[in-house]
């Protein structure tokens, strides 16, 4: 694609669409909130203020405090880090390893591509969240599962999706030149076929962040992954949910709209980026 | 006798991101009982818009700016969908090309064709499978019971087509309007599809308006032919008329473009230039740009039609 | 009816794949695996004992076939929480989490289906850019937040929602004679109108909550499968027939667009499946996904295993189902093999 029509395009999907725009706006504030969390909080995020639990918003704390008098907002913020983390994380992993085998399985076919395909299918087989949680259980319950997991629920999407784009394009001419001029298969791989899939795999990518955001976010909602006292936009969910009852609103509302912001905006980025790349497959 | 079919001055654009497309321009034609009437061109000449205009399918972004269309004693432009929606298959037809994507590939081609008598005729219930089966049969469908199961994916490209002409002809409409019937289909194929055409039409007394970039195939079945290029009707004239003597530069053009038994492939020539851009600023004649015999008086407005013989209208300052 | 049986005989390999990913998983388990199945009162020797019994001393080969043949006769372990076999555990709560998802999968398809299909007749009308927002914003809340807002809104706000303590208050009602295990249909066979008409209020909250994840993709695919059909050669042969508006638009575009939106249904049952678990925790649901979060939490391995199998086993079975549901809406698929 020409940097014109690349300009073009941009300007069609941003011009057009504003909500992307504001996508954009809104995940830059995000990732500000993970990287400088702690530097932005007016509060300490883990400090415990028995006098003033579950206080409404006001102009001391915008979001209240929960039921241990910690400052809601500050949490909220500092807890972009670990959801934000977690799901780029996973992602990148699945992105990286799905590539590498999709690739592999699409080039080559044959053996590779049967056995990675009926490893791929068996992952399917399963609803996914439930293997999530199967997986934690059975690794162990921190983060760093939490994270595997979700990296191998995740998996065959990028597989399936890298071994389709590179099928395609194996037995393209530029392809058969690059093999002509004598470079080996992982040459032409490399240098020829992946650089041209990436595009439509970071699509693929961006629209599948706000998904693994809501997988993480569910595994603590239920207690896996996270611990108390560390902020996270689920597990503040889950604590905040049995002040319902109680009429505490601000324990659960806000670190739950944090999560639909993020998942939002990773949506409608998606979208644009789609709208960028190829305007026509938009639904 | 008033015709079957007239369309007179009709004008019609899209409105685009990128424009307004001037697809028709000051189209007349007319279609009389029992004759079949060719309509040639390009593709981007605007002969199937001006189908889909007189069928009422046309794009709902297409704005019509002026004319008529009468069909039978209808003002098919003024008519209420509901109107139209009794006319179409049952008084007029159409049939399209791509055969197999054109009919419902979920649903048995006899039911498709029941759906058609279902809606028009008054035929009970019980009835409608024999009435469909002998649709089928008309069409020499082989073995047309059988086929009445059939899928369209089971069916060939001809014996789809086939079906289509049975949907259109099952309740004897006065009209139908072929558009490309034979695209895509092999030669055979194609001579034997529009020998069922002509057939048909001429056993049932139906006009036919055939819509084809095949010069040679309207040559070959029509009785009268129209020429299009770039939205403008710029020749009608019987065939003997067309092909022997045209009178339109373009029409002439497009014969010795078009390939024929007695011809060799080096003693084709192709017309020289390009279709203009319909969203741009057009001249009075659309093909004045590509013709070797323009002169000022050509860039005069409007456009005459000029008889310059029995049933031979061109629409030329300088016709040949 | 051949190429049903072949769709039948094509779960095989996910099945096989299924249990051996499960006995893989339960060998990943730090620690000592006898001691999750060693039931709650394990101690140093029935740990031994259950290590013996279960063949874990054994190589893994010898391993992996005991453990399929017991699956094969239904032996799932021991619950180390309850105390019972896992799979008496699971069946008894199995009807509740069917009930609820079948719930939610019934609101969902006739929310968005109709809804798909109307925006896709009336583009740019307001039913359009509500179902176009619908998608965008539903596809965006976790289900557990969404649960928690309308019970926030409409139990405690609005006072309209009975309290969220499960499938029915046991205080002031007993559930049902045990027919099906479904409350609504088991109310309805004894003639308890009370019963049923409380079973229903509880459903309804959750229901609910479910069903938003799930309305996003149904409706995007049916507004983009019927725009397709619309706009497609066959649609437009219809209505060069003449044929009713209402013709053209379910015999003709409808019929035509099902096909896609069959197949993405076995991805909303993913999302139902998983987040089932979600929404039994909001509410206080007795059904497996509760039960496996306790589980979970509490280390009960052999009840977590169990729960994952049962679970795909479901997701298997419903896909089957979708599957042979597609070979009638679509004859070209049965030749396909």
């Amino acid at each position: 694609m020409t940097f014109a029509t690349l300009v073009q395009n941009t300007r069609y999907a941003f011009g057009e669409n504003r909500l992307t725009l504001a996508a954009v706006v809104i995940l830059a504030l995000l990732l500000l909130c993970a990287m400088f969390g702690s530097l932005i909080a007016p509060h300490d995020p883990l400090a415990t203020d028995g006098a003033v639990r579950l206080t409404a918003p006001s102009a001391a704390h915008w979001f209240g405090t929960d039921a241990l008098g910690r400052d809601i907002l500050s949490r909220v913020i500092v807890a972009a880090r670990l959801d934000l983390g977690m799901a780029v994380s996973a992602v990148a992993l699945s992105f990286v390893v799905g590539l590498a085998l999709g690739a592999i399985a699409g080039y080559f076919g044959g053996w590779s591509e049967r056995v990675l395909g009926r490893v791929m299918d068996t992952i399917m087989a399963f609803p996914l969240f439930v293997l999530a949680m199967g997986i934690v259980a059975a690794l162990g319950n921190n983060v760093l599962n939490v994270i595997l997991a979700t990296m191998i629920i995740n998996l065959p999407f990028y597989y399936r999706f890298a071994r389709g784009e590179v099928n395609v394009r194996r037995e393209m001419g530029y392809v058969e030149a690059a093999r002509m001029g004598g470079n080996g298969p992982f040459a032409v791989l490399l240098h020829h076929i992946v650089p041209n899939i990436l595009p439509p795999m970071m699509v693929q990518a961006s629209l599948n962040m706000g998904w693994a955001i809501l997988n993480a976010a569910g595994l603590s909602f239920i207690g896996l992954g996270v611990r108390a006292p560390t902020p996270e936009w689920g597990i503040m969910v889950s604590e905040g949910a049995s002040n319902i009852i109680s009429g505490e609103w601000w324990t659960f509302v806000f670190p739950g709209m944090a999560l639909v912001l993020a998942v939002f905006s990773f949506n409608l980025l998606g979208d644009g980026l789609r709208d960028l790349l190829d305007p026509r497959r938009h639904t | 006798m008033t015709a079957q079919l007239s369309i007179e001055g009709l004008s019609l654009v899209f409105r685009t991101r990128h424009g307004t497309v001037k697809a028709l321009e000051n189209v007349s034609l007319s279609v009389e009982r029992g004759e079949i009437v060719g309509v040639v061109g390009e593709s981007g000449s605007g002969k199937s818009v001006m189908a889909y205009t007189v069928m009422g399918l046309h794009d709902p972004a297409a704005r019509i700016e002026s004319g008529h269309i009468a069909f039978g004693g209808t003002d098919m432009l003024q008519a209420s969908p509901a109107e139209r929606d009794a006319i179409r298959g049952r008084e007029l037809a159409m049939i399209f090309q791509s055969p197999r994507t054109a009919l419902n590939p979920i649903r048995k081609v006899g039911l498709q064709i029941e759906d058609v008598l279902r809606r028009h005729a008054a035929i009970r219930s019980a009835d409608l499978q024999r009435h469909a089966v002998q649709a089928l049969a008309r069409v020499r469908i082989p073995d047309a019971e059988r086929r009445y199961h059939a899928y369209p994916f089971e069916l060939s490209g001809g014996m789809c087509q086939r079906v289509m002409i049975a949907m259109a002809l099952a309740c004897s409409p006065s009209m139908l309007i072929a558009d490309e019937p034979t695209t895509g289909l092999d030669v055979t194929t194609q001579a034997v599809i529009m020998d069922l055409i002509r057939e048909m039409s001429r056993s049932h007394r139906m006009s036919t308006l055939l819509i084809t970039h095949d010069l040679s195939l309207a040559g070959e079945y029509c009785d009268r032919i129209a020429v299009m290029h770039a939205g403008h009707v710029v020749e009608i004239a019987p065939t003997e008329a067309l092909l022997r003597s045209p009178a339109h530069p373009y029409t002439k053009q497009l014969l010795a473009a078009t390939p024929n038994p007695r011809s060799t492939v080096s003693a084709l020539t192709s017309i020289p230039g390009q279709l203009p851009d319909l969203r741009g600023e057009l001249p009075v004649c659309r093909f004045s740009r590509r013709c070797e015999r323009v002169q000022t008086i050509c860039g005069e407005a409007p456009l005459p039609w000029t008889n310059v013989a029995a049933n031979h209208f061109v629409r030329c300052r300088v016709p040949l | 009816m051949s190429f049903v049986w072949k769709r039948v005989l094509g779960t095989v390999p996910s099945l096989i794949g299924i249990v051996v990913i499960t006995f893989l998983l339960s060998h990943a388990l730090p620690g000592d695996p006898a001691a999750y199945f060693a039931g709650p009162a394990a101690n140093v020797e029935s740990i031994a004992q259950t290590k013996a019994k279960l063949g874990l001393d054994k190589s893994l080969p010898e391993q992996f076939f005991k453990y399929a043949g017991d699956l094969l006769h239904g032996d799932l372990g021991i619950s180390l929480t309850t105390g019972q076999p896992v799979l008496s555990d699971l069946t008894a709560r199995l009807p509740a989490s069917l009930e609820l998802t079948t719930c939610a999968l019934f609101l969902a398809v006739v929310v968005a289906i109709p809804m798909g299909v109307w925006a896709a007749t009336r583009p740019d009308s307001p039913v359009d850019h509500l179902c176009r927002g619908t998608i965008t914003v539903g596809s965006a809340f976790p289900t557990f937040f969404v649960g928690l807002l309308l019970v926030y809104i409409f139990y405690f706000l609005l006072g309209l929602a009975p309290q969220p303590v499960g499938r029915l208050d046991e205080m002031l009602h007993s559930p049902p004679p045990h027919v099906t295990g479904a409350y609504l249909i088991d109310s309805l066979l004894a003639h308890d109108a009370a019963t049923f008409r409380a079973s229903l209020a509880q459903l309804v909250l959750p229901s609910v909550s479910l069903a938003l994840f799930a309305l996003a993709p149904i409706a995007r695919i049916t507004r983009a499968s019927m725009l397709a059909a619309l706009g497609a050669d066959f649609t437009r042969t219809a209505r060069a027939g003449g044929l009713r508006a209402r013709t053209v638009l379910i015999t003709y575009a409808f019929r035509n667009a099902l096909l896609p939106i069959a197949n993405v249904l076995g991805m909303v049952f993913s999302f139902l499946l998983g987040s089932n678990v979600l929404v039994e925790q909001v509410f206080g649901w007795q059904g497996i996904g509760a039960y496996a979060v306790s589980a979970v939490l509490a280390s009960d391995y052999a009840a977590v295993q169990g729960f994952v199998l049962m679970m795909a086993l479901l997701y298997i079975l419903l896909n089957l189902l979708v599957d042979v549901a597609s070979t009638f809406i679509d004859p070209r698929v049965r030749f396909e093999g």
